[in-house]
């Protein structure tokens, strides 16, 4: 690979010293040894230290089952949702030209900026039905947002809402508009362009918007924990049936739930390396034919 | 299909594919954005006025509230400046050094992305949260958790900004300062940082903004002291669940201005740099 005959080269420049080499890399994997895979490996040891069957039955009581149940269908509802706003804002904010596009712009960044809680808060402003903006209305049509699954959603998408867009943007702007625009002189229309041309083209891109989405409504806590009133069997995800275990001492009950949750983790972070091994073979496609292949293998394999 | 890729210039500009047609593809996301971000933030904006100057004052003086944001900008702080050394000095191993195992750490260095925020609180606590593991005191309810809790959190964001940009770094700029008799030190110093100073920043900046607002990961580790482990999105929080929405809306507004300051800055970095950039 290139990367070792970097590696090489350089021993001969910068690293002079092999005792400055082996020093740095000592405190650097040591730092993320003790940090990151020391820890995550305990919880493994910690979930099954009272035994497997004490896991078994937390994560399958009534109330485990439903928090899973629960957190899977705030995933369906929200993140297709996302994914489709993720597409077409993408396409809008790249493709258009409009007054106010810097303010869209801006706005898309601000579920990544303002903290859960905050976000929890600004909902339970909108939607409470004593003296929310909304609430009270809402109320009277028989609709119940806050302590109701709806809620749950609405902070879900809230917070997992910029990661398709942040991700297909660079992607749409990379690959430029000449395919869109041959196809559309050939005489395809607008929706005809979308699926043949510019979809394939960034299925990338949306794929790992779609896992970092994925991931985030599957774990959010703060503003779900906020607007939720984490009732037990009713709207309490599995985040909240974590904490609620840790808090009420069934600590290795925590642990077990907790491993579900790393395992999904543990998923989509092999997911988004493979999605990026996909991604930079296509890179590598475009600078050696300039254009993205839209089917069949790719010639990725060669290295400059 | 690649035939239709090799038109170089078309002859006259056609119209661009709109989904839907541009009003109603915008209209969509326009009004997408306004009832699920710009009404919330309004809502809290106005909320927060709602008692007068006075009263946002009177909230957000109170010492308890004080004693909260004081304690997130003071860790943050700390968790930032670890987070640019270590995160540099990551990078820099993960590109220039090689050893065996050296892809797996280099996938494993987003799973606190992927990580639910709560495991990422129940992982620190598992190896560190008990007395006598590795001879350090347990970290639960101490100052040194919540900041433990949020370098996990924000690991990632240094890192992974100056990978890409110590990759593209021109080696022949430090093999000329090497042949013309510059240490490793000096080279380091002068050269290499300089470049990713940038990258650096910007990375810090995210951090910095998520460490600010971060909840999931420190509700179990900092057992919510007020004055000593209470940060500001905990200080929410507790006044939520205690119904006293005036103090929990103007410590939000505080927040989120802060957060709101750091992505300015962090665009403005972003601008900076590729403006200065090769």
């Amino acid at each position: 690979m290139a990367a070792s005959g970097i590696a090489n080269r350089r021993v001969n420049v910068v690293q002079g010293s092999r005792r400055a080499r082996l020093g740095l890399r000592t405190i650097g994997v040591g730092y993320l040894l003790l940090l990151l895979v020391i820890p995550v490996l305990m919880v493994f040891v910690k979930a099954f230290e009272d035994g497997i069957a004490n896991a078994w039955e937390t994560i399958t009581s009534p109330e485990g089952m439903h928090a899973f149940w629960l957190t899977l269908v705030m995933v369906a509802v929200s993140v297709p949702l996302n994914t489709i706003f993720g597409v077409v804002c993408a396409i809008v904010l790249v493709r258009h030209k409009f007054r106010g596009k810097a303010l869209i712009n801006s706005l898309i960044d601000l579920p990544f900026a303002i903290s859960p809680v905050v976000v929890g808060l600004a909902l339970v402003l909108v939607f409470n039905q004593r003296d929310g903006w909304f609430g009270p209305w809402l109320a009277e049509q028989g609709i119940r947002v806050l302590f109701t699954p709806i809620g749950m959603v609405i902070a879900t998408v809230f917070v997992s809402m910029p990661f398709v867009v942040r991700e297909v943007v660079p992607v749409l702007q990379e690959i430029g508009d000449d395919q869109e625009q041959a196809a559309r002189t050939l005489g395809a229309n607008g929706w005809q362009t979308f699926w043949r041309v510019t979809l394939p083209s960034i299925r990338w891109g949306v794929t790992y918007g779609v896992v970092l989405s994925t991931a985030r409504a599957l774990g959010e806590f703060g503003a779900v924990a906020v607007v939720s009133g984490k009732i037990s069997g009713v709207t309490e995800t599995l985040p909240l049936y974590v904490s609620k275990q840790y808090e009420t001492f069934n600590v290795s009950g925590a642990y077990a739930a907790a491993v579900v949750l790393a395992l999904v983790g543990l998923a989509t972070l092999f997911a988004m390396n493979l999605i990026e091994r996909g991604g930079r073979r296509r890179d590598q496609a475009i600078t050696n034919t300039g254009h993205a292949p839209t089917t069949g293998p790719s010639q990725g394999e060669e290295t400059p | 299909m690649s035939s239709v890729g090799h038109i170089e210039a078309p002859p006259k500009r056609v119209r661009l594919p709109r989904f839907g047609g541009p009003a109603l593809s915008r209209g969509f996301v326009v009004t997408y954005l306004s009832v699920l971000v710009l009404i919330p933030i309004a809502a809290l904006a106005v909320r927060s006025t709602e008692d007068g100057w006075e009263g946002f004052w009177t909230a957000v003086s109170h010492p308890m509230a004080v004693d909260a944001l004081v304690l997130t900008v003071l860790a943050s702080l700390a968790v930032v400046l670890i987070n640019a050394v270590m995160g540099t000095l990551i990078a820099w191993v993960l590109v220039r050094d090689d050893f065996p195992g050296k892809g797996i750490l280099n996938s494993l260095i987003d799973l606190p992305f992927a990580l639910p925020t709560i495991v990422a609180g129940l992982v620190l606590l598992a190896l560190y949260g008990e007395t006598g593991v590795l001879g350090i005191e347990g970290i639960s309810f101490t100052i040194a958790g919540v900041i433990l809790a949020l370098l996990f959190v924000t690991l990632p964001f240094v890192i992974r900004a100056v990978q890409p940009t110590l990759m593209e770094l021109d080696l022949e700029m430090e093999e000329a300062a090497a042949s013309l008799g510059a240490r490793p030190f000096t080279i380091v110093r002068r050269i290499i940082l300089p470049n990713l100073a940038p990258a650096i920043l910007g990375g810090s900046a995210l951090a910095f903004a998520r460490a600010v607002g971060e909840f999931g990961s420190v509700v179990l580790i900092s057992g919510n002291i007020p004055g000593e482990t209470q940060v500001a999105s905990l200080f929410i929080y507790s006044r939520i669940e205690s119904g006293d929405m005036s103090g929990a809306t103007a410590v939000s507004v505080v927040l989120l201005a802060i957060s709101v300051g750091i992505l300015f800055c962090f665009h403005m970095i972003n601008r900076w740099s590729t403006r200065h950039g090769r």
